[in-house]
């Protein structure tokens, strides 16, 4: 009944037009099309071992987060009862060792390739920023360990912190804010940046090598 | 002093190991880390990519 | 001829010619050998959970010291009374040259310690005559008294070598009372409990029992013990022989030097350089001389030692 008042349904989208909707849709096609986000060939040059510590460092953080998931739903303190627990806290941290480890080798790696060349820079401020984030919630789960080290790295961020104004609102010794800021507004953050230096990676492709003699010469392909 | 729920193979419980020069400190665990993460980057520098020597097919 | 330059510094990474390659495959792969890589790190080293220090422990295993900071909690001169902000208007907190950020944070968690620490956990139980009686003889006292009951008992608690119970008798006031009921309780266990128990009934900030710990001595001879003091480098120190945060050692190198490890502003000196430097680790892009380094240092060279071996090997004469 009804379908005899539509007219000519043949396509989900509208070529021109489609308002806010359909500009979004185009730009997003236009900056970064699929076959550029999953794409299925890479630039002959990539071909070396330094160019694995990115992925690395990328799983590492899925297996941070996944611990950390299973962490927070049985709550903080679980693991000082709990073998198991105790197991998954033990993997969160050797996680975290091997992310920053990957994350360290990948940055260095990134450096000497002057990655930041050909519009890359955003790539290169993401990455910077997010091997910061880590860093940082790194510190807050060392606060919510509820042992030893936690008091101990309380009492020493705190001056660290106030002697800036932060501890004046970030309170290191508040047990509750801490577990609010390591388990879900840093891992946003740090969600947020990896996905966008994700994103800058595929959109700008991996970064041409230098070129050995004269580097502002262009490539081959392009000179005419 | 120590909580242990779990026995680890690898006792890294026990009194830590700590080297100094001059003002600086650096626990053995730490230690290894640094010389691991630079043995790692020069082996990715150096060790060969799998892949054929002709591979590129464009 | 600005647009040629432009085009020149992005080429297309396709134009250098390209291979197959499996991007989700990859990722795949990855993620088992670390996982798998993680599983057995963590099944054959564990992780450190030291148990935490309790006011209880602490009054039990250091009396001397416990009654040395509770005295100077009621008399004003332990570390905290005298910090300045976010605490008390003590002093106006640290400064980086002329910039004072904490000063203008303000004070956002007011203690005022001789209530806080000592008065507020002595009222809040039920307590004999003799207690509340040197309570209320305290609290209405002239701040001049005060100090002149704590100021003798500091001295008379010096003579003794430290220890409360080999003071001799003299004009202390309800000093000696207040300060022997307070170490009862933390001996007891419940002044850990009480210290929280001063926010509510719900709550989640361990703000005072941290500070009153860190205003002793007990936590930091310990922690000190385990190298994880901040001039040993401890920030980014682990206990016993656990990796720590190695990362922080950019960070903590600067506590290790002067003037930072004897500046009395020497946290805010540290964060006014570390900010300078992250700032040109995020920004390196754009800092001349930085972002040529890579050109300096070859490493480029081993990097892409295939590709510039196969231009030269189809191009032994490159093209001006």
């Amino acid at each position: 009944m009804t379908d005899q008042l539509v007219e000519k349904p043949t396509a989900p989208v509208s070529p021109e037009g489609g308002g806010w909707t359909g500009a979004l849709r185009r730009r997003v096609e236009r900056t970064l099309p699929l076959e550029k986000l999953m794409a299925d060939r890479q630039p002959a040059y990539v071909a070396s071992w330094i160019y694995v510590f990115g992925v690395l460092t990328l799983t590492a953080l899925c297996v941070v987060i996944a611990s950390g998931i299973v962490l927070a739903v049985k709550g903080p303190s679980w693991w000082h009862v709990s073998g198991f627990g105790h197991y998954l806290n033990s993997v969160h941290l050797w996680a975290v060792e091997l992310l920053m480890t990957f994350m360290s080798i990948h940055l260095v790696g990134k450096f000497f390739m002057a990655a930041w060349r050909g519009r890359r820079a955003l790539t290169w401020i993401t990455g910077a920023v997010a091997f910061g984030a880590c860093a940082f919630t790194a510190l807050t789960g060392y606060l919510i360990q509820q042992n030893f080290e936690s008091q101990w790295i309380a009492t020493q961020a705190k001056d660290g912190l106030n002697a800036i104004g932060v501890g004046a609102y970030f309170n290191v010794m508040n047990f509750g804010q801490m577990v609010l800021w390591h388990v879900a507004l840093l891992p946003l953050a740090v969600g947020v940046v990896v996905l966008g230096h994700i994103v800058l990676v595929r959109r700008h492709g991996v970064v041409p090598p230098l070129a050995p003699r004269d580097t502002a010469r262009p490539p081959r392909t392009e000179a005419s | 002093m120590t909580s242990r729920v779990t026995a680890a193979p690898i006792d890294l419980d026990g009194p830590g190991h700590y080297l100094s020069w001059s003002f600086i400190q650096i626990s053995a665990a730490n230690l290894l880390m640094i010389v691991l993460i630079l043995l790692v980057f020069v082996a990715a520098l150096l060790l060969p990519f799998p892949g054929r020597g002709g591979d590129e097919d464009d | 001829m600005r647009l040629r330059v432009r085009t020149a510094a992005e080429p297309d990474p396709y134009s250098y010619g390209s291979r197959h390659y499996d991007l989700v495959k990859e990722f795949v792969i990855a993620l088992g050998a670390v996982t798998a890589l993680v599983l057995v790190l963590a099944a054959a080293f564990s992780s450190p959970d030291r148990k935490p220090v309790t006011i209880a422990a602490w009054a039990q295993a250091d009396p001397a010291d416990f009654a040395a900071t509770a005295l100077a909690e009621l008399d004003g001169t332990s570390a905290t009374a005298g910090y300045g902000p976010p605490y008390n208007t003590a002093s106006t907190g640290q400064r980086l040259g002329p910039i004072a950020l904490a000063e203008a944070a303000g004070v956002t968690h007011p203690i005022a310690t001789a209530q806080a620490f000592v008065l507020t956990p002595l009222e809040a139980v039920p307590q004999s005559p003799a207690v509340q009686q040197a309570v209320s003889s305290y609290v209405s006292a002239s701040a001049a008294r005060q100090a002149a009951w704590t100021g003798a008992y500091s001295d008379a608690l010096t003579a003794a070598g430290g220890d409360p119970a080999k003071v001799k008798p003299g004009g202390y006031g309800p000093v000696p009372t207040l300060l022997g009921r307070l170490a009862d309780q933390a001996r007891s266990g419940s002044l850990d409990s009480q210290l929280m128990s001063e926010q509510g009934f719900y709550n989640t900030d361990y703000t005072l029992p941290l500070l009153f710990l860190a205003d002793g001595s007990y936590l930091a001879a310990d922690a000190r013990g385990q190298h994880l003091a901040g001039d040993q480098w401890g920030m980014m120190n682990e206990v016993g022989d656990y990796p720590g945060q190695t990362w922080l050692a950019p960070y903590t190198f600067w506590y290790q030097i002067a003037p930072y490890d004897s500046s009395g502003n020497g946290d805010a000196l540290v964060w006014g350089t570390m900010g300078v430097l992250g700032a040109a680790f995020v920004l390196v892009p754009f800092i001349p001389g930085l972002r040529s380094v890579p050109r300096l240092i070859p490493v480029y060279r081993v990097i892409w030692r295939r590709h510039y071996a196969r231009r030269a090997a189809a191009l032994p004469d490159p093209p001006g």
